[in-house]
């Protein structure tokens, strides 16, 4: 139905011919731009609401009386269920660790709740399809997990800030919403991000489209390849500065998919755009000392790496 | 009453607070509000998602930006 709709904006009202370039790339932009947004719509609503279930509060209780590894399982898959913004990082770091979330169990949760976010995943499933999607949700857990279990073995206690081992904590009642004041909520967050990331997906998508239609077929075979070893480190370098624009970032790494760019490639590409962030980093650096920050950021970049060389051998 | 807004000077903090200052001067109540940035001040309360709204002492709610009339309705 979607698709008739572009094929009749495109080539009936706007009158461009069926099989041209530009016929192409625009059925291709109103087609993916219309699809994108209402799975961006629907499901950001629904997360919304199973969100409000899951305050970062009642996360923390969770994981306060767990050991190591079901730590680790269970921070990573509360990390996609509990809210999380990197400006709330450091209160949530100090209310972790303080309630005795042990430190390993804590990044577990850091890593995994920005890297299986559900735009990211709304959009990968909407432009690669479920399977892709749920490979990134599986393998994103993975690397929070592994991660987490190496930092905790690290025993890196000691480059914590000392001021955050000093903290008094309080213990907030936290008052339970209502089910009219969830749905409020959900409806709010929602016009909120769209909001916010709207002009990322036109431009995203219209670049997609502009690749789709311009650029040969297997321009980055070359490049981006399987066969070349060092697209994925430098894919994972390119995605650091990119942070928080996932939304614009998957359908122009959609549309380099088809020009030849590796799966493998393109799923590290991804976890890097959403898991490592600069912004996130000189925040978390009010709470970690260098030393934890790099080991941080290595460990992590070495596992999204590890992940695009599987799936470029495997798929 | 005394009216606290914590968090460390993100966007949604400030729309919390003018939001907060709207509402009591909406409702005619006497209040004073106070932005609180100051994380050890913050993690007493045990909040850890900012904004926050804290009506004399008590934590009205967490990590996110209430309307006028929604606050409106929490003034006691």
């Amino acid at each position: 139905m979607l698709k008739s709709f572009a094929d009749y904006i495109a080539f009936s009202i706007i009158g461009l011919v069926p099989g041209s370039r530009s016929g192409e790339a625009l059925d291709f932009f109103v087609y993916d731009t219309l699809k994108i947004f209402l799975l961006l719509t629907t499901i950001i609503y629904v997360v919304a609401i199973i969100r409000t279930s899951f305050p970062p509060e009642k996360t923390k209780r969770m994981l306060s009386r767990k050991r190591e590894y079901v730590g680790n399982v269970l921070a990573a898959l509360l990390g996609i269920v509990t809210p999380f913004c990197s400006c709330s990082a450091v209160p949530l770091f100090i209310g972790f660790v303080e309630s005795g979330v042990p430190l390993g169990v804590t990044f577990s949760f850091l890593i995994s709740s920005p890297m299986v976010n559900e735009v990211a995943l709304i959009m990968l499933w909407g432009l690669f399809g479920w399977k892709i999607a749920l490979i990134y949700i599986g393998t994103g857990l993975v690397v929070a997990i592994v991660a987490g279990i190496i930092i905790g073995k690290l025993k890196m206690e000691k480059y914590v800030q000392d001021y955050v081992w000093e903290m008094q904590v309080g213990n907030a009642e936290i008052v339970q919403m209502t089910f009219r004041e969830k749905l409020t909520y959900a409806r709010e967050y929602t016009l909120e991000l769209l909001k916010k990331i709207w002009p990322y997906v036109v431009v995203g998508v219209g670049l997609g489209a502009f690749i789709h239609g311009y650029v040969p077929q297997d321009f980055l075979a070359l490049w981006a390849g399987p066969d070349n070893p060092f697209a994925v480190p430098i894919a994972v370098a390119l995605g650091v500065p990119l942070y928080s624009n996932a939304a614009g970032v998957i359908p122009i790494v959609h549309a380099l998919m088809e020009k030849g760019m590796a799966i493998g490639t393109v799923l590290a590409f991804m976890m890097a755009v959403t898991a490592l962030s600069l912004p996130e980093a000189i925040i978390l650096k009010n709470v970690l000392k260098n030393r934890l920050l790099a080991v941080f950021f290595g460990i992590v970049a070495a596992a999204i790496i590890c992940v695009g060389y599987l799936f470029n051998a495997i798929l | 009453m005394k009216i606290e807004i914590l968090g460390t000077g993100c966007a949604k903090c400030k729309t919390l607070y003018e939001n907060t200052k709207k509402a009591v001067e909406e409702s005619g109540k006497d209040a004073e509000i106070i932005k609180v940035e100051e994380i050890p001040k913050i993690m007493a309360y045990g909040v850890m998602s900012t904004p926050a709204l804290v009506i004399d002492g008590q934590v009205k709610f967490s990590g996110k930006v209430a309307s006028i009339g929604e606050i409106m309705g929490m003034l006691p």
